[in-house]
């Protein structure tokens, strides 16, 4: 899994609510049975006239296709960011465009833990605080960057205002390590089977299906 | 000793299936039933190839072609959706490779994931299920603990039947009172998450009781339940009842014999205890709730069919505000319209929500002796090849036919636009899905959700109608 310690860069604003992952990354865009090379895909309906993704197409009007923000690598949003449909696709999209960290007052629930297996950071601020933080990056998007230090759950402001952002630790240490968590779990395999020994005389119907070996 | 406090339904499957609690609070929780599909279904597949692991279990792993799948007639791997076939062969090779139960597109049991899980009872009471699909929360209806996971959290339930999680809170929702004739679980649901707002049930796991529960049948609580997820819930649950025993006896993976007797033994279990504590309590009058239908691009975005189009001064957020000024652009509307005044260009029947065999008699019983307006295109896709065969065998087909619907094969067909066939930019469309997103459903068209009953009105008429109207 990639690691994540910190990150300096340009914050982009799309201070929308319910950002729902078909407008992450329409259904239409998944074309190949592949994690990679999704990003020219992101926000397809909003970044794209008449929603056709193609070269020389680009709507100038929205936030990413501006020159200022078009290494945008944080994004700034409005709560429920990420609802809807379950597709990892979305988050892959947002990597491959080069988005490190997420910035809401809220996330759906699939789409956080899959910003959490993919390395991408999402961070828990309110509101108000989003809105200050985009007050002040937004005159020179380049110039104001922020830095997130993930270790002390911390962004910095230009100004030097800090933010201090909620995470729980184990997701933390997961990406503070690059820690992959099939093979913590498979590390507690003897616990697992001894679950499933004593489940199968609780709840035998549940296990029906399961070869009598195992 | 002081007694233990009473545990909610949600609880006890919670604790019935935890491995072990972590240093930080979370646990690990055993998955009894894992259900793929093609679209993130391979993903998972083909990670779990890359990384050189394999499926754990795979008896009590199952795959179906639902998402990619054309719907017309004569379908074949060869699909309309970009890249469609290349999902479509990559699962099937996979599902076979690993030995996993694969309903195929020939398969008798092939339909909607979420269709087929209950109507085949793969998911049963007291068990945990997963799919790398938001609308796995539907199986809450059966008394399962089911809920939607992506792509790489399936590999890891695949390799280790397990999946770590933090436990979520916990709601109740008291539906009170009687629903008026023709009122479904859909207007339920939407009446829900219009006055609770979109994220009502964030980061909780959510229990649907009180009488009106009772009294919706098996499908009209899958209908409830799978929208869930667009109220932000970790699920729906309902607690499994004589209807759901009932329901489940005899289908093809249902426990049989002796096994059924202790299934139905452990399953009485499962009811939330009098004096068990929830963080969130809504109750719910549900006498004065109309059929309700979706005005905007979020779910949230819902009013009585009987109302007009709101007023962005209705709220005082400011991003709420900002929410209704897009989707009045996007939809085409201006605040003050009545719903009933909107044409529509497009109906549609379909979805893991409303495409069971009651929702198919429900729009039935409106479109018989009935035709739909000139210039409507409407699409009945029933949610599993068993509800197709099952309406046939009834007559439904003949009477959508001869009102002028298409009769489709199963799959998800146009909830979503996948870059096959969709409609049109601009395009007005009643529909019985799940979600109203700007381009859910095609770049440009606009969605309104609705139940299959105001979908067909609509369709008689070609305006969005509340189907009391036009009822005998």
């Amino acid at each position: 899994m990639q690691k994540f310690l910190t990150h300096q860069g340009i914050a982009a604003p799309l201070l929308r609510v319910n950002i729902d992952t078909d407008a992450i990354l329409p259904s239409r865009e998944m074309k190949r049975v592949s994690r990679e090379g999704l990003g020219g895909s992101l926000f397809a309906g909003w970044r794209y006239l008449q929603g056709v993704v193609k070269a020389g197409n680009l709507d100038p009007e929205f936030v990413l296709n501006q020159p200022a923000y078009a290494d945008a690598s944080i994004l700034l949003t409005g709560q429920n960011m990420g609802c809807g449909s379950s597709r990892e696709f979305a988050v892959w999209a947002l990597k491959d465009f080069g988005i490190r960290a997420i910035v809401s007052p809220s996330f759906g629930a699939i789409f956080y833990t899959n910003c959490i297996r993919n390395g991408v950071l999402p961070i828990i601020l309110d509101e108000k605080q989003i809105a200050d933080i985009a007050t002040e990056v937004v005159p020179n998007p380049q110039l104001n960057q922020l830095s997130i230090d993930l270790q002390h759950s911390q962004i910095t402001t230009p100004n030097q205002q800090r933010y201090s952002f909620r995470i729980e630790a184990s997701y933390q240490q997961m990406l503070l390590n690059g820690l992959d968590p099939i093979d913590l779990t498979l590390q507690l395999q003897t616990d697992i089977d001894e679950f499933i020994r004593a489940d199968q005389v609780k709840r035998s119907w549940a296990h029906a299906n399961r070869p009598i070996n195992d | 000793m002081p007694k233990p406090p009473g545990l909610t339904l949600f609880d006890k499957i919670w604790n019935d299936h935890t491995v072990e609690r972590g240093e930080d609070g979370s646990y690990l929780i055993y998955i009894d039933r894992i259900f793929l599909h093609e679209r993130t279904g391979s993903l998972a597949l083909s990670g779990l190839e890359s990384s050189g692991r394999t499926t754990k279990n795979p008896a009590n792993v199952f795959c179906t072609m639902d998402h990619i799948v054309d719907t017309k007639p004569g379908r074949s791997d060869n699909t309309t959706t970009p890249g469609g076939k290349e999902f479509i062969q990559v699962t099937r090779q996979l599902a076979n490779q690993h030995g996993i139960t694969l309903f195929d597109l020939e398969d008798p049991m092939q339909g909607i994931s979420h269709v087929v899980a209950a109507e085949q009872a793969i998911a049963l009471p007291g068990c945990t299920m997963i799919c790398p699909d938001s609308h796995t929360c539907t199986l809450g209806a059966i008394g399962a603990l089911a809920t939607g996971v992506g792509s790489s959290e399936c590999e890891h339930a695949l390799a280790t039947e397990t999946l770590r999680f933090f436990k979520p809170k916990q709601m109740r929702v008291q539906f009170k009172g009687k629903l008026s004739p023709g009122v479904t679980a859909k207007d339920l649901a939407l009446h829900l998450i219009s006055t609770f707002s979109a994220t009502g049930g964030s980061g909780c796991a959510v229990e649907f009781a009180g009488p009106v529960i009772s009294e919706l049948d098996v499908e009209a609580r899958q209908t409830l339940c799978n929208l869930a997820v667009e109220f932000s819930a970790f699920t729906g649950i309902i607690a499994p009842d004589d209807k759901i025993i009932n329901y489940l006896k005899n289908k093809p993976f249902a426990p049989k014999g002796q096994a059924w007797q202790t299934a139905t033994k452990y399953w009485s279990t499962l009811q939330t205890d009098v004096d068990a504590k929830f963080d969130h309590e809504i109750e719910i009058d549900c006498t004065e709730i109309a059929p309700t239908v979706t005005w905007g691009t979020s779910p949230e975005q819902a009013v009585s069919i009987e109302a007009v189009v709101p007023h962005p001064d209705s709220t005082d957020l400011a991003s709420k505000k900002n929410a209704i000024n897009r989707a009045l652009n996007y939809m085409n509307l201006s605040p003050g319209m009545p719903i009933t005044d909107l044409p529509i260009q497009a109906a549609f029947i379909g979805s893991c929500t409303n495409s069971r065999l009651s929702d198919l008699r429900i729009a039935a019983n409106i479109l018989k002796g009935r035709s739909i307006a000139p210039g409507v295109k409407a699409i009945c896709v029933p949610g599993s090849t068993q509800v197709k065969a099952l309406a046939e065998k009834e007559g439904l087909d003949q009477i959508f036919r001869q009102a002028g619907f298409e009769w489709r094969e199963s799959g998800c067909s146009m909830c979503f636009y996948a870059g096959g066939e969709g409609f049109n930019s601009g395009d007005r469309v009643i529909t019985s899905t799940n979600r109203n997103f700007e381009g859910r459903q095609g770049p440009g068209t606009r969605s309104h959700l609705a139940s299959p009953a105001t979908v067909a009105a609509s369709a008689v008429t070609g305006y969005i109608t509340d189907f009391r109207a036009i009822q005998d």
